[in-house]
């Protein structure tokens, strides 16, 4: 008993001794040879700079990394509280593959990390590479999209999504560098980069300095393929184009909300298509609409730089037509419209932008265009309003959403059918907390809706038709559909119904901002209210921890399998496309 | 100390000399002011920008009501809320104040009123202004504004 005691005594006194650094990239990084990258290590007090030490593989670092690093003796906070000393090298890079232990000490602090330093092959296994990413795209997105667009009898389904048959697969892990719950930044970010990140980060590690441009970068994938390659860059989202997903191809910043950086960072890297909504970020200040807060005008920007502009569907269509080779796509100041609103309802802000290309129009327009070089082109494809609709519990919009998305996997695949050096790659970037249950029956008696959820055998089939066979149902409220039940959400009212004016805002704010069950919904015949399980500071359904499912097709998807994390995603998409050798023919 | 900003009309100082609390009782009755709804703001939305309405142009400058409701403010201490058409409710990721709906009307009191509920239909009434103005204490872009404004729950 006694030796045990003096061992945890002994235990406990050398970790108050040695003070952990933090180095970044982060112990377990894993590096594409030849990528640049930014290197800092934060100290926890304040050091001298000659008591730093800081070796690669026992090697002192400056051989090893070939440069010398910036010492900052004293790195502020927020209100100039002094959080300790830091160490920087900027764009670094490690043309050999291996292990490197990175050692640093100064004072009583220590810190030992190592990365992993990979290359590719010499040869690229594809030309092309399609991603296709649904935001929040979840195992219960793809179980209702199927049934309610190929319809099921009997336990079988009646048809095959598109992206039921790529046939390589994954589990995904999708946590964050600081937490086990996620967003949409990081996610994609480890996807597009190789590196894991902090919530709410875009091709940085997140360090602790308040200034969100300043934090230690990683190459994204359009910067590396312009490094190595002639390929053409193209971007497709009916999200903003400037939102976190379409973002992380090409940005660099600690916060996903500086939207207005964010569109210069894709003038630098300059993708040769553009697709999407977001205007209000290229509008300078002046003009009504801009979300901007100084002078640039990014869409005189663009169009000086060769792009056609194109501003509807039919633009859209004449500058497929061209031959620029670049086109910069903007449908929207803001989100774009889901499909269900766009071609149905008519809906959301429909009324103000009425000739919104879908995401099948803008993924065709792309494909026509990148398909143009010879060298071949990467291809992102995101289908933001699955999570867009998933937030606030519009499971229908969800579903509808998740339809359209697999019809531009379908155009994807088409495209792979003919040009077979073509990787084809559908995956979420993180899920959501939702499950079908069931159904819901008008038709069962009584008034209390509660009592029409049809659970067990008691669910039987939803009726919804598809007589125009267009994938989409007939009419999303049907007497006997599917219902879906968020496990997670703020206080809102449960109306059983879809939401045909208009997306579901299921609960607002008050003056102390805290979200309150939006009394808009109160009364609809049946409605019940369900009270939140979260913070009441949070408005809407949370992302979920769970793993996302990745499928995969053509040269380079049998990398895909068992359970990897997002960051390991890259590493495939960084073999496929030989990113570690300058293709030069 | 009182900030002028270049929009502030010469009756703005002159209230603001007057003393606040009087002001209300020297405006003319409602039924002489014109009002706006949320329909009429712009007469054109598109992706290279909106267009204001022929109806604002023609209003600004002028005493007007808008009915809306009041979003939570930005900050305790700002000199101004952010009415707008429905009840606002923000998405934890996108809650910059870049973020807001486009058709937004910044209202800036003339004096102190409590809070009322998101959910409660309100009215605004103050002086009209358009155009693209930065507020100086948030950096909050705004293009429509009231100015010297009270509001009332109806």
């Amino acid at each position: 008993m006694r030796m045990l005691l003096s061992a945890l005594a002994a235990t406990t006194f050398l970790a108050g001794a040695a003070q952990a650094a933090t180095v970044y990239p982060l112990d377990r990084a894993t590096i594409l040879a030849g990528s640049p990258f930014d290197f800092k290590v934060e100290f926890k007090s304040v050091v001298k700079p000659e008591d730093v030490k800081i070796t690669v593989n026992g090697q002192d670092y400056k051989t090893v990394l070939g440069k010398e690093a910036e010492f900052v003796a004293e790195e502020k906070g927020k209100e100039d509280k002094i959080l300790g000393s830091a160490v920087i090298a900027r764009g670094l890079i490690l043309p050999t593959e291996g292990a490197y232990k990175i050692e640093v000490t100064a004072g009583a602090e220590s810190k030992s990390v190592t990365w992993d330093v990979y290359n590719t092959g010499e040869t690229q296994k594809a030309k092309n590479i399609i991603f296709l990413l649904g935001d929040g795209l979840s195992v219960a997105h793809r179980t209702g999209a199927r049934i309610m667009s190929k319809g099921m009898t009997e336990g079988k389904a009646n048809g095959r999504l598109n992206m039921d048959d790529l046939d390589h697969m994954a589990f995904v892990g999708t946590s964050s560098t600081e937490a086990i719950a996620t967003d949409s930044a990081n996610t994609m970010s480890a996807y597009m980069t190789g590196h894991k990140t902090a919530v709410n980060a875009l091709g940085v590690y997140g360090d602790r300095t308040p200034d969100t441009l300043d934090d230690p970068k990683v190459e994204t994938i359009a910067e590396a393929i312009r490094r190595q390659t002639k390929k053409s860059i193209g971007i497709v989202s009916n999200a903003e184009v400037e939102d976190a997903t379409p973002a992380a191809v090409v940005a660099h910043t600690r916060k996903r909300a500086d939207k207005e950086q964010i569109v210069g960072m894709m003038f630098d890297v300059k993708p040769d298509v553009v697709l999407g909504g977001g205007s209000a970020y290229f509008l300078s200040k002046d003009i009504p609409g801009s979300k901007r807060k100084d002078d640039k005008d990014y869409i005189k920007l663009f169009q000086e730089a060769g792009y056609t502009l194109a501003t509807d569907k039919s633009e859209l269509q004449t500058a497929t037509g061209t031959n620029t080779g670049k086109i910069l796509g903007l449908f929207h100041t803001g989100n774009m419209d889901t499909a269900l609103d766009r071609e149905f309802l008519k809906k959301g802000t429909v009324e103000k932008f009425p000739n919104q290309p879908g995401l099948v129009d803008m993924t065709k327009a792309a494909l026509g265009e990148l398909s143009k070089n010879d060298e071949g082109f990467f291809l992102m494809v995101e289908g933001a309003n699955i999570d867009k609709m998933s937030h606030p519990l519009d499971w229908d919009r969800a579903l509808v959403e998740t339809i359209e998305f697999d019809k531009a996997v379908g155009v994807a695949r088409e495209f792979a059918a003919s040009h077979p050096d073509t990787l084809v790659v559908v995956t979420g970037d993180h899920a959501h907390g939702v499950s079908i249950i069931g159904t819901v029956d008008d038709e069962k008696p009584g008034t209390e809706m509660r009592e029409k959820v049809g659970t067990y055998a008691e669910a039987g089939f939803p009726n919804y038709t598809d007589e125009n066979k267009d994938g989409y149902p007939d009419k999303i409220d049907v007497t006997r559909r599917l219902f879906l039940s968020a496990n997670n959400g703020p206080d809102h009212y449960e109306t059983f119904r879809p939401k045909l004016d208009g997306p579901f805002v299921p609960a607002i704010q008050n003056e102390k901002k805290e979200y309150i069950a939006n009394e808009a919904y109160k009364d609809v015949p049946g409605a019940v209210f369900v009270q939140g399980n979260i913070p009441k500071s949070g408005d809407s359904g949370v992302h979920s921890v769970d793993d996302v499912v990745l499928q995969a097709a053509g040269p380079g998807a049998e990398d895909f399998k068992g359970y990897m994390e997002e960051s390991d995603i890259y590493r495939v998409l960084a073999d496929t496309l030989a990113l570690g050798v300058k293709q030069t023919n | 100390m009182i900030r002028l900003d270049p929009y502030t009309t010469r009756r703005t100082v002159l209230s603001l000399i007057a003393g606040l609390p009087l002001l209300a009782m020297t405006r003319p009755a409602a039924a002489a002011v014109p009002s706006l709804s949320f329909d009429e703001l712009y007469s054109k939305f598109g992706v290279l920008g909106l267009e204001f309405s022929e109806k604002v142009k023609s209003l600004a400058g002028q005493e007007i009501t808008i009915k809306g409701f009041m979003a939570p403010p930005l900050k305790a201490e700002a000199a101004f809320f952010v009415l707008t058409e429905i009840p606002m409710s923000i998405c934890p990721f996108c809650s910059s104040d870049a973020d807001w709906p486009d058709n937004i009307v910044v209202v800036y009191l003339g004096e102190k009123q409590t809070f009322v509920q998101p959910s409660q239909t309100i009215e605004a009434r103050g002086t009209l202004e358009f155009g693209s103005w930065t507020d100086p204490e948030t950096g909050f872009v705004s293009l429509l504004r009231l100015r010297n404004a009270e509001y009332a729950s109806v």
